[in-house]
């Protein structure tokens, strides 16, 4: 762990994000250190999804502030954030289904000859390789994405979010369609990218998941932070508490405990 | 075990079996595109054979090239407009607008109002360049409306459908605005604005070179990183038979010669004396078709080769998933307006050079034929599909059928009656087959 460190590497203080009247992030406070997962769990509509696209510019805030490295950024679009070294692997997985892998994974940042003509070969070629370490039996590269599998469809979400030599990665439900080889696979790489010392949000429903990965867990409830726990210091139990209830474990009374159980 | 080693013969016979799919697979040739050349082949035979072989001339092929050629070149852009999930109903209107400013240009203001005189060597390149530079603009400007407005392209473009034909109107008074600039007329065709028999070799010729070059270079690029290449004969077939097609066009156009009436006064002009039987002049490509040969290459470029083109069918294919991967979806779509107001100018100056004049109805209904051989060409308004080629071809399908009929003295009313049942069969029949290939 190295959460003893000075300066996180993100700091997200008191963003605030609001759908018309509904504040569906209200005041959040988040952190994330380098080689750090640190988990994001609440209950639907929590509020994870859209502070995590706060961060990853896909839906700007309203209000907060968001330092890197120390240094208040403004992130206003997709490519502000990736300018910054944060990728993102959305739910939907954001993938433009009537082109294939290598041009998906080059979304936006397509490789040019000299002559600025994009070079698919080049294309092709970088994700060959790296879809050699994500999935090594992935061989449609000539293929419309929509007509891949959806373990298929997720390594290739996967492989545009590391190619980019990412320090911040958002991983929003990043098994959720995947099956258990392919999860274990997903696993593996969490694990070696936080080695490497990228910083990870792994925004997750499967509190399993979440505990086996993250050093870190953010609960939030109606768009709040109930708390941040540190995962050696609470059982799987006081952190559904957490998420039902709304509450700090130490604040949890027995009749609501015992209710939870029942 | 009898089975698993089934498999694996299937899988060895696979990429070098001889079934027609498998032959296409290793050309690597659209089977779309080879589709619509084969319903253009039975409509152009079917012709041939009910006017009893006045379709298949080289008068009528030339005559076919040229009628195509304006509607084609909108269409290539109509293609990326459709492909990004928009559409643009003013084009027609558009055309006329941009038609009448250019035949301004050249017939009022340069010669009268600036008092340069007429037929100035420089008077056609400012007039196009004017046409072009304010169709992008105008365009470009629909396309703000769309993207950065959020107001439906629908709409947008159907008030632009109103309000460049008012504008006609408005400050054309009626009124005919004619002759044209003599060098600017040739951008109608005809015997005069025609490449002739050399020059249309010389094209051919480097036509075929660009194939060789280009089908070698992509493969080159492929083999640069060690990945699989088509076999060497489909190389071949594919130069082949690219190359023969080009050829055959060429000889095509020069198998039309220039009409009687018009060689007597060229043999008379230039003090030959006229063969027996007249003198036989060839008319080779016209400029209007060699104009739209190279918008269409060019169009290509853009959609496959270039970021732009990328962007365009990423939006088409999932505009969230385009703007979460950083690209500049607003612009891109102003963009693709913008490309397509410019080629709207090119087309305007064909039909006006060809008329040899603005008239207030210049280019009524050409949005609905533009539209038409876009998606005739597997253009599909769900987005992301569609190609350059295909709406060149689509265009080409389209005034097949309108020509072929005038040849059978159809009247007008059957003709749209056909062009309309023709148009919602293709789309019908694609999607059937656009199904059946995903399944």
């Amino acid at each position: 762990m190295t959460t003893t460190e000075l300066v996180p590497l993100v700091e997200m203080r008191d963003i605030r994000v609001a759908f018309g009247g509904v504040h569906a992030v209200d005041g959040c406070t988040v952190d994330l250190y380098r080689g750090e997962v640190v988990g994001l769990v609440g209950g639907n509509g929590a509020g994870k999804s859209t502070l995590m696209r706060a961060l990853s510019g896909a839906h700007p805030p309203d209000s907060g502030e968001i330092r890197i490295d120390g240094q208040p950024v403004s992130i206003t679009n997709p490519r502000d954030a990736k300018t910054l070294a944060i990728e993102t692997i959305y739910q939907t997985l954001a993938l433009a289904d009537n082109v294939d892998a290598p041009s998906n994974v080059f979304l936006g940042r397509e490789v040019t000859t000299r002559l600025g003509s994009l070079d698919d070969s080049a294309m092709e070629s970088a994700t060959r390789t790296v879809m050699g370490r994500l999935n090594p039996n992935f061989t449609a590269f000539k293929t419309q994405v929509k007509s891949l599998s959806g373990g298929q469809r997720q390594a290739v979400a996967i492989a545009r979010a590391v190619y980019f030599n990412a320090k911040i990665l958002i991983m929003d439900e990043p098994t959720a369609a995947l099956g258990p080889a392919e999860t274990a696979q997903v696993r593996a790489l969490i694990r070696q990218l936080k080695s490497e010392g990228i910083g990870i949000f792994l925004v997750s429903h499967d509190i399993h998941d979440v505990f086996d990965l993250a050093d870190r867990i953010s609960v939030m409830y109606h768009g709040q932070i109930v708390g941040t726990v540190n995962k050696d210091e609470v059982t799987i139990d006081q952190v559904l508490g957490m998420i039902i209830l709304g509450k700090r474990p130490e604040e949890v009374t027995q009749k609501e405990l015992a209710k939870l159980h029942g | 075990m009898t089975e698993a080693s089934g498999i694996t013969g299937a899988a060895i016979r696979g990429p070098s079996g001889r079934s027609p799919r498998s032959l296409l697979r290793s050309i690597e040739i659209d089977t779309r595109l080879l589709g619509m050349i084969g319903a253009l082949a039975i409509i152009w035979i079917g012709f041939n054979i009910m006017s009893g072989g006045l379709f298949l001339t080289a008068r009528n092929l030339w005559n076919l090239s040229v009628q195509s050629s304006s509607i084609a070149i909108m269409a290539t852009g109509m293609v990326l407009v459709i492909v990004s999930r928009n559409i643009d109903l003013s084009v027609g209107s558009l055309l006329g607008f941009l038609g009448y400013t250019m035949a301004m240009v050249q017939a009022i203001w340069i010669p009268t109002a600036l008092g340069l005189g007429f037929y100035q060597p420089y008077t056609w390149v400012v007039a196009l360049l004017v046409g072009v530079l304010l169709g992008a603009a105008l365009g470009g400007f629909q396309g703000f409306i769309v993207a950065y407005g959020g107001v439906p392209s629908f709409i947008v473009t159907l008030g632009g459908f109103l309000v460049w034909r008012g504008l006609i109107f408005q400050y054309a008074q009626g009124q005919t605005i004619a002759p044209m600039d003599s060098t600017y007329a040739l951008l109608g065709g005809g015997p005069i604005g025609s490449l002739g028999d050399v020059g249309s070799w010389v094209v051919g010729a480097l036509a075929c070179a660009g194939i060789v070059y280009s089908v070698i270079g992509s493969r080159r690029r492929r083999q640069r990183y060690g990945f699989p290449v088509r076999p060497t004969w489909a190389l071949v077939t594919v130069i082949v038979a690219g190359s023969a097609a080009v050829l055959g066009a060429v000889w095509i156009a020069n198998n039309y010669f220039w009409p009687p009436a018009l060689a007597t006064q060229y043999a008379l002009d230039h003090g030959i004396t006229e063969p027996p039987g007249g003198l036989q002049i060839p008319v080779g490509i016209a400029y209007p078709v060699l104009l739209m040969i190279a918008v269409a290459i060019v169009m290509t470029i853009i959609a496959t080769r270039r970021r732009f083109g990328r962007y365009a069918y990423a939006i088409g294919g999932n505009p969230e998933a385009a703007e979460l991967g950083g690209i500049n979806v607003r612009r891109t779509i102003m963009l693709t307006f913008a490309l397509l107001g410019s080629l709207v100018a090119i087309s305007a100056a064909i039909q006006t050079a060809r008329l040899n004049g603005a008239v207030t109805n210049l280019g009524v209904q050409n949005e609905l034929d533009v539209i038409s051989a876009a998606v005739i060409g597997g253009t599909s308004f769900s987005g992301g599909i569609g190609t350059i080629p295909g709406a060149v071809l689509g265009a080409v399908v389209m005034q097949s059928l309108r020509s072929g009929m005038v040849l059978l003295r159809v009247d007008s009313p059957t003709q749209d009656i056909v062009v309309g049942i023709v148009l919602v069969t293709a789309v019908g029949l694609d999607t059937f087959v656009r199904r059946r290939a995903t399944r």
